[in-house]
């Protein structure tokens, strides 16, 4: 479709133009669905959390609380953006910018369904990868910014927190790499097909945990939100951050979370492919079901493990965080990437095909 | 894919080292509280496998192996056979001054194991590669080995001083590699010949990339004018450690030398040699002048060998078999001396106490005459007077450039080791004429360094006596 | 001028930029920022040279890691830059002309007369399904495993020498560790302790005094 588009536009523009022109579609159509998930992802998280907590959550904006998201996100562009005294006003106002643009940039190469991908890159991994490694300067810019000792407790821990996850993450995605065989993310998924057991899931149990668990520290989710941390240092590296700055730091942190939840779908759970695949019987029952619907679904029950988590664990103290990250995590994903070379070696099971 | 798994056989040694070395790594963090000295008995006993390795596959013809990475030849087999003996002297030397100076720690040991394994596989190397990656490990253990002894602020700036110098010396290294391999197209050594002898290469390209592999060198080996770090570093090292960076590198830079400069861009002798002449000119007029004015023995021993390196690339300035022989002799005999002579420093130290200013040697006779005598040999063997082995090695190394047509530059060598024969002579007359200053008796620490010591200067006069062997041994290898 | 080499001319531009404002900011804070700038748009241009995999681990390494702790020690760091800079005017012209010199000799060999087009050809674009990864891996673990291992070893000893350095294990007594062991293998005895005590009852008297004090 944006092939069209760009042959369209390249009749009677330059070149470079039509190119520029399409890639902004593209990414609009990409990145204003997954904005709307994260405005309606922070209702769900409020009324998930409620429910746990036996409260009713959000409940009077629309029916049900529904129209919650854009009353926030209404009172967020309408108040004032306050800047701090003595703090630095271009890398105050870069920080967010710096927060969200890797977040959606990732977006670019995951694949939604079978060849509905923004860029089909050979190194996608390596590309999600890289690209939210950039993330924490967002963070760490923001903190020092601020110009305030909490803030910058925050990004010192934040700079320190995502270095030592981001390890064990990487790790973890190796070891699906070595069983796929490939970086490229659709490619990954269609090396899953052919039923629930061919899934990397099994295999690499531990390492969709390891995963997982990375993924809460990379986004400061609860229990490794130490960097945001209100009982001890206020909130961290957005303590001085108002309106629609602040803002842009939430829908950071829900796109990230977001894309955990697809990249743990597309590397563990087998992305689009339907869970009923060689079933007799289900498998024709549930063929009418969109590659991008199961796809949600699993991607909708990370998320919902991540509002789970919030409201059931305490945050962890910041030696305990990392004597896991580097005592527990790194270790068990060095040794899981010789087991799954041991397994590879004796072809063991139907994941190496 | 037609990918051949390529022999061990000839990388044995590094390969048992390498494991000795992790294995001891892992096991003091074990036994360190309980066996004080468990770990210095297995860094030695490791030495000394690998020692044997090397002697019991001694290969006469070169070898290569993974995929032209590693070369095994005489040369390489001597000068490992040689650094595993200094580095067995150094270790005995450090063990009692770690103790006596409280800093006694299974790291140095183990940085000191990992420093040899980079320096087998500098000796080694066939490539660009291998020759920066053993350059590196060599190095890095070093920088650690001086900064080890944390709350010295001396010690700490003196490492800090090194890695800085050694970190750019190496960012120059590799901009001379990379504009080689631009002009060449190639990193092993044998074929970057060929290319270079072929006539294919870009000249001018070839010519930039050799200054900034010559300052490199330079800088490395502490060649003037590129040797502001050494006397600092000498200096503000502990003396166990000065021992270490004084002795056993010294192969390791001449085996880098010799595979960079002779073995791979023979070629281009006229671009280097050039350069080597004026950097081994000033080397051995610095060394030796500035050094008059030293008062501390550290430092005067660095700027000594400053001087000998000047010395060293006498021989690579023949720029034939015979000059790098004799170039190697003289670096055997050096590393040697060196081990005497820091050694005796570090025997002479005991807690709270460095001795190593010149005037804490005075009236050394009269305190401890069988010491004095030993490090007499020690300054007249540096010094280059008969019969002591010193004397032999800068002959040779002479003999070479002169052979070489280059006169000229024998004269100037010759001055400069007559002007650094005073300050040597200084230490000896301060030992024998000069009244002490400090009360009380030198006494060395324990029999082993007694004996250690004696054996290391009664080695370099019964070298001096009879030097054929070990000559002999040079210019078969190369 | 086709899409790319506008691309190519941005991040060109980005990558020097960067690279200049880095060196002549005051904050080193700032000039580590620059820096970052300065990797990023580096790794922009190897991927346009179809060196994907060194790209992006350029920026997962480098930007992801090593900036990041740096950013983390100088943000900690309280230099006053104008004793740095002193001397700054005095050796300026020196520098200048040594900079410019280099620079000079530099572009005289490095240029487009030793390597133009002429000397060495553009390589052959690599079809799309061309894999820089598997290009760099193969090699890697084949012709040069051992300088792959060699660089291990390295790293190694980076990483004992890094330890050695800032361990400082304090004596006990002065900080309070948690053994975590311990903590797990605690039974209930050795924390809790039953104690029968008589009920107390409270005089509803001095309730009220305590009320009154309030």
């Amino acid at each position: 479709m944006f092939d069209a588009i760009q042959a369209f536009l390249s009749g009677f523009l330059y070149e470079w133009l039509a190119i520029t022109i399409t890639l902004v579609l593209q990414a609009v159509a990409v990145i204003l669905p997954i904005m709307l998930v994260v405005a309606w992802l922070t209702y769900a998280e409020r009324k998930v959390i409620g429910y746990m907590q036996v409260r009713m959550g959000p409940n009077r904006v629309g029916p049900i609380g529904l129209l919650q998201p854009i009353a926030d996100a209404l009172k967020l562009m309408t108040k004032e953006v306050i800047f701090p005294a003595q703090s630095n006003k271009y890398l105050f106002i870069l920080a967010p910018i710096l927060a969200i643009a890797p977040a959606v940039a990732a977006y670019a190469v995951i694949p939604f369904s079978d060849g509905v991908v923004v860029t089909d890159i050979n190194a996608g991994v390596l590309y999600v990868l890289a690209v939210s490694s950039i993330l924490v300067y967002g963070t760490v810019v923001a903190g020092w910014a601020s110009n305030s000792k909490y803030a910058f407790l925050g990004a010192l821990r934040g700079s320190a927190q995502k270095i030592s996850y981001e390890i064990a993450m990487g790790f973890a995605l190796v070891t699906v790499l070595m069983i796929a065989g490939t970086m490229n993310l659709t490619e990954i998924v269609n090396n899953q097909q052919g039923g629930i057991l061919n899934w990397y899931l099994l295999p690499l149990l531990p390492m969709f945990f390891v995963y997982f668990i990375s993924g809460l520290a990379e986004t400061n989710r609860t229990p490794f939100d130490v960097i945001e941390g209100e009982a001890e240092i206020v909130a961290g590296f957005h303590v001085d951050y108002s309106g629609m700055t602040f803002g842009v730091f939430m829908l950071a942190e829900y796109a990230m979370m977001i894309l955990i939840s697809f990249m743990a779908s597309i590397m563990f759970l087998g992305g689009w492919l339907s869970p009923f695949e060689g079933i007799p019987l289900l498998e024709t029952l549930f063929s009418w079901v969109p590659q991008l619907a199961w796809l949600s679904i699993k991607v909708a029950l990370l998320l919902f493990v991540f509002l789970w988590l919030r409201a059931t664990f305490p945050r962890y103290r910041y030696d305990q965080l990392m004597r896991l990250g580097w005592k527990v995590l790194i270790p068990l994903t060095i040794v899981w990437v010789f087991v799954v070379g041991a397994m590879k070696y004796f072809d063991f099971g139907p994941w190496f095909n | 894919m037609n990918f051949v798994i390529p022999s061990f056989a000839p990388a044995i040694p590094e390969i048992t080292l390498l494991i000795l070395a992790s294995l001891i790594l892992v096991a003091d963090t074990f036994w360190s509280k309980r066996f004080q000295n468990a770990t210095y008995y297995a860094t030695q006993a490791s030495l000394l496998v690998a020692g044997y390795l090397v002697l019991s596959s001694f290969s006469v013809e070169q070898v290569f192996t993974f995929n032209d990475s590693f070369v095994r030849d005489s040369f390489a087999d001597v000068l490992k056979l040689f650094t595993v003996a200094i580095t067995l002297g150094i270790f005995l030397f450090a063990r009692e001054y770690l103790v006596q100076h409280r800093f006694m720690s299974g790291e140095f040991f183990v940085l000191g194991l990992f420093g040899v394994l980079g320096m087998f596989v500098m000796i080694s190397a066939n490539n660009f590669i291998t020759m920066y990656l053993g350059l590196e490990i060599m190095s890095l253990a070093m920088y650690a080995m001086i900064a080890l002894r944390k709350y010295d602020g001396v010690a700490v700036e003196a490492g800090m001083k090194y890695f800085v110098l050694g970190a750019l010396a190496t960012g120059m290294l590799l901009y001379g590699f990379s504009m080689i391999y631009g002009a060449t197209g190639t990193i092993t050594f044998p074929e970057m010949k060929a290319v270079i002898a072929s006539g294919e290469a870009d000249g001018i390209v070839l010519a930039f990339g050799v200054v900034f592999v010559v300052i490199g060198l330079a800088f490395k080996m502490g060649a003037v004018p590129f040797h502001m770090w050494m006397p600092d570093v000498y200096h503000g090292s502990p003396t166990a450690v000065t021992l270490y960076l004084g002795t056993a590198p010294k192969l390791a830079g001449f085996a880098m030398v010799y595979r960079l400069l002779y073995e791979a861009m023979p070629g281009l002798v006229g671009d280097w040699q050039q350069l080597i002449i004026i950097i081994s000119i000033l080397s051995m007029v610095i060394g030796s002048i500035v050094a008059i004015a030293q008062d501390n023995l550290k430092r005067m021993l660095a700027y000594s060998g400053i001087g000998h390196v000047g010395f060293l690339l006498l021989g690579v300035i023949a720029a034939t078999d015979d000059g790098f022989s004799a170039a190697m002799f003289f670096i055997i005999v050096y590393a040697i001396t060196g081990v005497a002579g820091f050694g005796m420093i570090t025997a002479l130290s005991r807690t709270g106490f460095e001795f190593d200013r010149v005037a804490d040697f005075k009236g050394l006779n009269a305190k401890n005459p069988w010491l004095a005598l030993m490090m007499l040999i020690v300054m007249f063997s540096m010094a280059g007077i008969p019969p002591f082995v010193g004397f032999w090695a800068k002959i040779v190394v002479i003999e070479e450039v002169v052979k070489a047509g280059f006169t000229w530059i024998a004269v100037i060598a010759v001055i400069t080791a007559v002007i650094s024969a005073f300050y040597y002579l200084r230490v000896v007359k301060s030992m024998y004429f000069d009244k002490s200053e400090i009360q009380g008796p030198v006494e060395i620490i324990s029999p082993a360094l007694h004996w250690g010591v004696s054996f290391v200067a009664i080695l370099l006069l019964a070298l001096g006596l009879l030097p054929g062997s070990l000559i002999d041994l040079c210019y078969l290898s190369i | 001028m086709s899409f790319e080499q506008f691309i190519f001319y941005v991040l060109a531009a980005i990558a020097i930029i960067s690279g200049l404002m880095m060196i002549t900011v005051k904050n080193p804070v700032k000039a580590a920022l620059w820096l970052v700038l300065a990797f990023i748009s580096t790794a922009g241009l190897w991927i346009m040279a179809q060196a994907e995999f060194l790209g992006l681990v350029l920026i997962l390494v480098y930007v992801g890691a090593v900036m990041v702790l740096f950013l983390f020690v100088v943000m900690m760091l309280d230099i006053n830059m104008a004793i740095l800079k002193e001397g700054f005017t005095r050796y300026l012209p020196i520098g200048a002309l040594a900079a410019i010199a280099i620079f000079a000799l530099m572009y005289m060999v490095v240029g487009p007369e030793h390597f133009g087009l002429d000397k060495i050809a553009a390589p052959a674009a690599k079809p799309a399904d061309y894999s820089n990864t598997t290009e760099i891996a193969i090699p890697l673990y084949t012709e040069h495993a051992y300088a792959f291992i060699l660089a291990a070893v390295l790293l190694l000893v980076g990483i004992v020498a890094a330890i050695a350095l800032t361990l400082r294990r304090r004596p006990s007594g002065t900080v309070l560790y948690q053994n975590i062991e311990k903590q797990n293998r605690t039974e209930k005895s050795e924390r809790l302790e039953m104690v029968k005590m008589d009920a107390v009852v409270e005089q509803p008297a001095a309730e009220d005094k305590e009320e009154e004090k309030k």
